[in-house]
């Protein structure tokens, strides 16, 4: 295995587009997992923390671009952006422990498409954008189009994120993550949810988005959870038609961490709790 | 497999050293530079056994590349007692009996350094939080936790 450290995305594309069996060497935190677990043996690994516009945040029209290989830490201790996107800071925060957090990255949660990465819901709910870097140049992807199933992803050859683009925080909006486990610390969602809603002047939902992670082989993009709550105040009626509308969405799996109809009853009643949240948070009470 | 030369700081001094690509940082402190505080519980970034301080963050270094470590910064618990003189922190783990076995001490003392540099005056619960990808079978964490919090009051008092 060859040890790579480009110091420009374009020597990284090229690192990769010469090279199929090479790997972007982010946080590590599931790469190298599975490179000592002799799940894969990479011919390369490509880090890409020296090239410095991958390790920085800048704003960008009012919005927040976080270059590809910040880890969950460093944007955890960006006041101004946790004030913008605190679903968003959450879901990355909960991306295991303090040592785990020091090193893992949102496009790492988003390019290892495991169904359960934490950030993955909240970027979706956010309008997060995923801005690609490859052979042919760059192009900017919705976050929801980048996993494709367990584990693969819409990336072409040669191609590698650069950055996650959050867009400008809209007035009166808000957003959050929650994510159910069975204990409090250090485990993988057995239900995730990301909500963001905006609000009119008179207090109704105006636009929102729901997506649902963990309980369908990528995250979900629900139109029926956000209907259920456009154009209501988000009293309990509309939370009691998001309830089931996003245990409708859900097609999970059964597995040890949790049965296909508990999954699909606790997806009601996260996308409840998470849209108070959000809500709360669009009103200026949270 | 052709090595790789790294010159990184450990512990303050610059140090050199060859590994494979393959190889992770906590190999090398270990196999290479004879700095066997950090410990191996699991590989996985699961445990903390093998906490260190890399450019500041708070890392496992079990998931970091060896050849990573080029021109950055790493501490480690050997870089924690000044000669003989220990660490308030080693001081009050002895003293609250905050050690079993001792695996996971050394992780869980550099864990715990990194959080109180960051916050001199952390809740119970912020403690916990912070440390809780430190597992330790023997202690219950009880007094894992009072040492820490008892450090912390005794270094803000000092300060
Ligand atoms: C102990 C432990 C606990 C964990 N807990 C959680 C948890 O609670 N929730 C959760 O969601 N995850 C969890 N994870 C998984 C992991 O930490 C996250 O998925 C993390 O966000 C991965 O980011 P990374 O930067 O470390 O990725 P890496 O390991 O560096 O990369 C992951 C994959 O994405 C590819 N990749 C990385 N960056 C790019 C890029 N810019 N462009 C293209 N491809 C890229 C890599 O080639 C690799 O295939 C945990 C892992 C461990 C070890
Ligand atoms: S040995 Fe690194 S976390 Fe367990
Ligand atoms: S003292 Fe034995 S594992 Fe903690």
């Amino acid at each position: 295995m060859r040890f790579e450290t480009p110091t420009t995305v374009d020597e990284a594309v090229r690192l990769l587009s010469d090279d199929p069996e090479a790997r972007i060497l982010a946080g590590g935190t599931d790469l190298l997992v599975r490179l000592r677990a002799r799940q894969v043996a990479p011919s390369a690994v490509i880090d890409v923390k020296r090239i410095a516009e991958m390790t920085v945040i800048t704003r960008e029209e009012g919005g927040w671009r976080i270059g590809a290989a910040v880890p969950s830490a460093e944007m955890n201790e960006m006041s101004d952006l946790c004030a913008d996107w605190p679903g968003v800071m959450e879901a990355a925060d909960l991306i295991g422990s303090t040592q785990i957090q020091g090193r893992a990255t949102m496009a790492g949660n988003l390019c290892n498409a495991s169904p359960a990465a934490d950030s993955v819901p909240a970027m979706v709910a956010a309008g997060a954008v995923a801005r690609i870097a490859g052979p042919s140049g760059t192009r900017d992807v919705a976050v929801e189009d980048i996993p494709t199933g367990p584990g693969q992803t819409s990336l072409k050859p040669g191609e590698l994120i650069t950055s996650i683009f959050l867009p400008v925080k809209p007035a009166m909006s808000g957003d959050a993550y929650l994510r159910f486990i069975p204990r409090t610390e250090m485990d993988i969602a057995v239900v995730g949810v990301g909500v963001h809603v905006t609000l009119d002047d008179q207090g109704k939902i105006s636009a929102a988005r729901v997506a649902l992670g963990a309980v369908a082989p990528t995250v979900i993009l629900s139109q029926s959870c956000a209907d259920a709550l456009i154009g209501t105040p988000g009293d309990d009626a509309a939370l009691d038609a998001l309830a089931a509308a996003a245990t409708e969405e859900a097609t999970p799996i059964d597995d040890k961490r949790g049965t296909v109809a508990f999954r699909k009853d606790i997806a009601g009643v996260l996308a409840r709790r998470t849209a108070k949240i959000a809500i709360a948070r669009a009103k200026g009470d949270a | 497999m052709s090595q790789i030369h790294v010159t990184a700081t450990i512990n303050g001094d610059e140090t050199e050293f060859l590994c494979d690509p393959t190889e992770t940082l906590l190999d090398v402190l270990r196999d290479h530079l004879d700095l066997t505080g950090s410990k191996e519980g699991c590989g996985s970034g699961d445990c903390g056994a093998c906490s260190i301080i890399l450019d500041g963050r708070l890392v496992c270094s079990c998931l970091v590349l060896a050849a990573e470590a080029e021109g950055r910064s790493v501490e480690t618990i050997e870089g924690m007692a000044e000669g003989d003189k220990l660490h308030p922190l080693q001081e009050k783990f002895i003293e609250h009996a905050a050690l079993q076995c001792g695996i996971c001490t050394p992780g869980i003392l550099v864990a715990a350094k990194n959080l109180l540099e960051r916050n001199p005056n952390p809740s119970e619960e912020e403690v916990r939080y912070w440390l809780a990808g430190n597992l330790c079978r023997c202690t219950g964490y009880d007094k894992i936790i009072r040492a820490v919090m008892d450090t912390a009051a005794e270094m803000r008092g000092a300060a």
